[in-house]
């Protein structure tokens, strides 16, 4: 559940968007530049807002009013970027095992994420070897495996090309049927959201323009 | 010609010893200033920024003469030093390793501060929403992309330390096996009659070893970049 009110302002562009959605996964869909990473980025800590209130499930993790906030590192809300954002240094064993050893204990099943995304034979590698696709299944992995209590999804296939997304867009059906946990996915194509998610939230220019239920 | 007589030898063994040592000793307090210039706002920066880069523009032995008047035995942090921890710097190779360690340090946050302006911050905080805090994204994430830039300013740190002349004869002069390092050692056989085949020998010896550090950092750092590339 994600319950989201967030004001900020970022030079010209004027952040001011509130939803609330009780569904497992929520899209939040828009035109490029309609505020979209911004929400995502403050859901995750790494963009205060001035103004506002965000809650995941029953944990309040900022509260402008009581000065609520907690820090990025501590939300436990983990986030899949447009851009894999990979660590370039480590392989990918060591990619999806880094929420964990950062933990210093263990959370989720290496082999289950791994047979769950098709990554057997990627483990030895490093990032740049892999193609747009597999980078952004490593980084999927990355997240569940840092023991989430909710997963944002911040255009994780945008940057791929056609073939590649039908790739993987059975993977991301398994995932978001599996998981037990809210989900934000983020995107622009109508075609994923309708295949991925129930409830949708449209933006537009810094705000919400509606809320709608999906039929699947 | 090819063996190297015992004063020689001392002179090699020390300035290697200096070098080293005055180097490893500045890289914390170096890579702590060349992390707060390329990351941190402060009052004062500026000021900082100019204080960082003062011996790469004094003249050397006013390097030296500085150091002399801090650092020893009567100076403020010299005399504080000695009666707190009973270190002393003045005609000691320690000074000698202070000096070069204070000569290299400009070169060595230059080249350390531009590594870490160049990180990329957006996997600071991909490793932030994975549970890291700041320390542990330091260590587990900047730390690492930035090696290469750090091995670098070791090496320019470390073949400056090696040359330093001025401000080492200022502050410990010229000590046979405490503060003769190899400059000071060419400059003295220089000086002496006869002296003119040591002075070469020890100058291709400066050269050698230059270029082995070069050589050496070259190969570290591609194997590195070679590594985080994939």
């Amino acid at each position: 559940m994600f319950d989201v009110a967030v004001r900020k302002v970022l030079g010209d562009f004027v952040l001011d968007a509130r939803f609330k959605s009780k569904a497992a996964v929520t899209a939040l869909y828009g035109p490029s530049g309609a505020g979209k990473t911004s929400i995502v980025n403050a859901i995750a800590g790494l963009l205060a807002p001035e103004r506002g209130r965000i809650a995941v499930g029953d944990t309040i993790l900022f509260d402008a009013d009581n000065g609520t906030d907690i820090p990025a590192h501590k939300r436990r809300v983990r986030v899949v970027f447009q851009e894999s954002r990979l660590f370039p240094h480590l392989s990918v064993r060591q990619n999806l095992l880094y929420g964990r050893w950062i933990a210093g204990h263990a959370s989720g099943k290496l082999d289950e994420v791994v047979q769950l995304l098709g990554l057997e034979d990627l483990l030895a590698r490093r990032p740049r070897t892999l193609s747009g696709g597999e980078r952004q299944r490593v980084a999927i992995g990355r997240a569940l495996l840092a023991d989430p209590m909710a997963l944002l999804l911040d255009e994780p296939l945008s940057s791929l090309d056609e073939a590649r997304k039908q790739e993987i867009l059975p993977y991301l059906e398994k995932l978001v049927g599996a998981a037990r946990i809210p989900i934000l996915y983020v995107s622009h194509a109508r075609e994923e959201i309708e295949r991925l998610a129930d409830t949708v939230v449209t933006m537009d220019g810094g705000h919400v323009k509606s809320i709608e239920e999906v039929r699947r | 010609m090819y063996s190297f007589s015992a004063e020689e030898m001392e002179a090699i063994r020390l300035s290697l010893r200096v070098a080293t040592i005055g180097t490893l000793a500045s890289l914390p307090v170096g890579a702590l200033a060349a992390y707060a210039l390329a990351r941190w706002r402060f009052p004062g920066k500026f000021l900082f920024d100019g204080l960082v880069h003062l011996p790469l523009v004094l003249p050397p032995v006013v390097t030296g003469y500085l150091l002399l008047i801090l650092f020893g035995r009567r100076g403020p942090i010299g005399a504080f030093l000695e009666s707190t921890f009973g270190i002393v710097f003045s005609f000691r190779w320690t000074g000698a390793a202070l000096a070069a360690g204070v000569m290299g340090f400009p070169l060595l946050v230059r080249a350390i501060r531009l590594s870490f302006e160049a990180t990329d911050r957006r996997l600071e905080d991909a490793a932030r929403t994975l549970g890291a805090n700041a320390p542990l994204v330091f260590l587990t994430v900047t730390l690492p992309l930035a090696l290469p830039g750090i091995l670098a300013g070791l090496v320019l740190a470390f073949a400056k330390a090696l040359g330093e002349f001025g401000a080492t004869i200022t502050f410990v002069s010229n000590i046979p096996g405490e503060t003769r390092t190899l400059p000071t050692a060419i400059y003295t056989y220089t000086q002496v009659p006869g002296g003119d085949a040591n002075a070469a020998r020890l100058a291709a010896v400066a050269v050698v070893l230059s270029l082995a550090a070069l050589v050496i950092s070259e190969f570290l750092s591609r194997r590195i970049t070679a590594r985080i590339a994939g």
